[in-house]
């Protein structure tokens, strides 16, 4: 699946080396029986079984509590797509898709390529820059919680920095509560990025450079065309992190806004979370659930082609 | 050095300008925070009056009062004991699949590793409306294993997607070598291969530690009372409760950074190493 080509990426350094062969008499079959079969259990009991269980709910009118009974096939996810709440839902989802991507991505290279060198406190820099990916999303939304409100120490810093007239009410104008979102997503993952194009750029040999110094390359030449081809790899497993991020996203949401104003800032998760939950409509919230599932794994599944390509064509590259 | 450096980068005056570059993404970065812990310190009234003002004088009541908060340290505790046995049991769980997966041939291993990386795919969030109703079947729900099991099976594909190439770099030499000296299978596993994948293990254990130390729906939703959950549900429902304390809730948000801001600082280059993917001690 996708993830075979995010194992090659993170295994560049580790190298293919054959497996070796386990079939030395009957006792190999049962230690490999042995080492894998806690693991399997567990994951299959509560990953997929509930995964599983999911798409069965999703298939009735059911409260949570007593027997499964009200079959109504469909009609759950018939429900769903032709709620505007829920599809204005995925849509805030793909556009954090989109977003992160467009403009977090490119930011964190810039970033990483600017840090890429010898600087005094280099080790301190990363640690700071690395520090929000670290805090929970609960602390770092509520921190912006207590930031952000009409009047705010946000507010007095724009005054301070000459901003005089009104400001927006950040978290809750329908039309300006989704950007805020945005970048407060943004300052939480941005480190996350920068550092592992960092860690990246620590695999791109530092001769090639040289070398094209030597030649009279410029230094953006050399970020240009040999740099970011040897970052691929790091670059797509970024991006397949945060797309699958952008599209399970909940607690900064919901601690942040639950969804709200206006439901401007809803994204499957929590609108399954309110529904499914809050609501005790648990067939409807499975529905849900399994839309989200079944979007994230079409897009997963798209990535990994357009990856596949960029894969085959990265490969030339660096064979010459 | 710096010598070096012009000459690499090729022009001077970038020096300054990547420094500038860098405090202020760093500036960025940590205002927040700063804001947060500072504010801890002043009253609500301060606050009010000017809310991006210094602590003047510095009030210590507020952080006091989240200390003597007994629901702080029941949440705390559980916070512990849900990450600490969730680290344990990812890291185990684990790295015993990723060795077998690694090294050895057998039928359905691609099967088995596809099944596990197809686990990526399956959010938390799909998962966690069947969970909610099995886990009250069996009488979990607000009993922390409730938080955990679940924990430890979604932990698992990232670790074993880390592990798997982790351990197959180890030689294959050193397993002949193990095997000559008349080690069985497990006593190479015990002897050779735990010690020498401990780099590794720290990386995953340090990733599902944060993780679980982190995790919001899951408490939130099978741990019942929000009051003595853990520390993220706990900080929520502390500032839904108390949200006219301005000053309380600042206080209580920022000793709810330290646990992960001490615990990264000692793991940082575990957790930064372990994105490289490299096998280095």
């Amino acid at each position: 699946m996708s993830i075979s080509t995010i194992s090659t990426g993170s295994a560049v350094s580790a190298g293919p080396v054959p497996p070796r062969t386990g079939s030395r008499g009957w006792r190999g079959p049962v230690f490999i029986a042995a080492f894998v079969a806690p693991a399997l259990i567990v994951y299959v009991t509560l990953v997929l079984l509930p995964v599983a269980l999911a798409a069965v709910y999703s298939l009735f009118n059911w409260n949570g509590l007593g027997n499964l009974e009200r079959f109504i096939g469909l009609e759950n996810y018939a429900r769903a797509l032709s709620d505007p709440v829920f599809l204005a839902a995925i849509g805030h989802n793909l556009s954090i898709v989109v977003l992160s991507l467009v403009i977090q991505g490119p930011l964190a290279i810039l970033i990483a390529l600017l840090l890429n060198r010898p600087l005094r406190g280099r080790t301190l820099i990363r640690t700071l820059i690395f520090v929000p990916y670290v805090l929970s999303e609960v602390v770092a939304g509520l921190a912006f919680r207590l930031i952000l409100p009409p009047n705010g120490p946000f507010d007095s810093l724009l005054t301070a920095l000459g901003w005089v007239g009104d400001k927006p009410n950040w978290l809750a104008e329908p039309a300006i509560a989704f950007w805020t979102l945005f970048v407060v997503l943004t300052w939480k993952y941005l480190g996350f990025a920068i550092i592992l194009m960092l860690a990246g750029l620590q695999g791109v040999p530092e001769e090639l450079g040289e070398a094209a110094s030597i030649d009279g390359a410029s230094w953006w030449q050399i970020q240009r065309h040999i740099t970011l081809p040897l970052l691929g790899p790091t670059i797509r497993i970024w991006a397949f992190l945060s797309i699958i991020g952008a599209l399970q996203l909940f607690d900064m949401v919901w601690i942040l806004t639950g969804g709200g104003p206006l439901n401007s800032t809803n994204t499957m998760a929590t609108y399954m979370v309110d529904y499914g939950n809050q609501r005790s409509q648990v067939g409807y919230g499975s529905a849900v659930a399994v839309i989200l599932f079944v979007i994230s794994l079409v897009i997963a599944l798209l990535y990994q082609r357009v990856v596949l390509r960029r894969d085959l064509s990265g490969a030339i590259t660096r064979g010459t | 050095m710096s010598g070096t450096t012009i000459r690499r980068n090729g022009f001077r005056w970038s020096q300054p300008f990547v420094y500038g570059v860098a405090l202020v993404v760093v500036a960025v970065t940590m205002a927040p925070v700063f804001y947060v812990v500072l504010n801890g310190f002043r009253t609500t009234a301060q606050i009010n009056e000017d809310p991006s003002g210094l602590p003047d004088p510095w009030v210590f009541d507020k952080y006091l009062s989240v200390f003597q908060n007994p629901n702080f340290w029941t949440q705390v505790t559980n916070s512990t004991i849900v990450a600490g046995i969730t680290t344990f049991g990812v890291v185990l769980l684990g790295v015993m699949a990723a060795f077998v997966i690694a090294r050895y041939e057998f039928w359905g291993r691609t099967v088995l590793y596809s099944l596990f990386a197809a686990g990526l795919l399956f959010p938390l969030t799909v998962a966690v409306i069947p969970l909610f109703t099995m886990l009250r079947t069996f009488g979990l729900l607000g009993n922390l294993s409730a938080v955990i099991a679940p924990q430890i099976a979604f932990a698992l594909p990232t670790t074993i997607i880390i592990l798997v190439p982790f351990l197959r770099a180890i030689p294959a030499e050193l397993e002949d070598a193990a095997m000559i000296d008349g080690a069985s299978r497990f006593g190479f596993f015990w002897r050779v291969l735990l010690p020498l994948s401990w780099p590794g293990l720290v990386t995953v254990g340090v990733l599902s530690f944060v993780a679980s130390w982190n995790a919001y729906l899951l408490p939130l939703l099978l741990l019942g009372n929000p009051a003595t959950a853990t520390l993220p549900v706990g900080v929520q429902y502390f500032s839904t409760a108390y949200s006219q304390d301005t000053a309380g809730v600042l206080a209580f948000t920022s000793v709810a950074m330290i646990p992960a801001l001490v615990f990264f600082t000692l793991a940082q280059r575990r957790i930064v190493g372990g994105l490289t993917g490299a096998v280095k001690g």
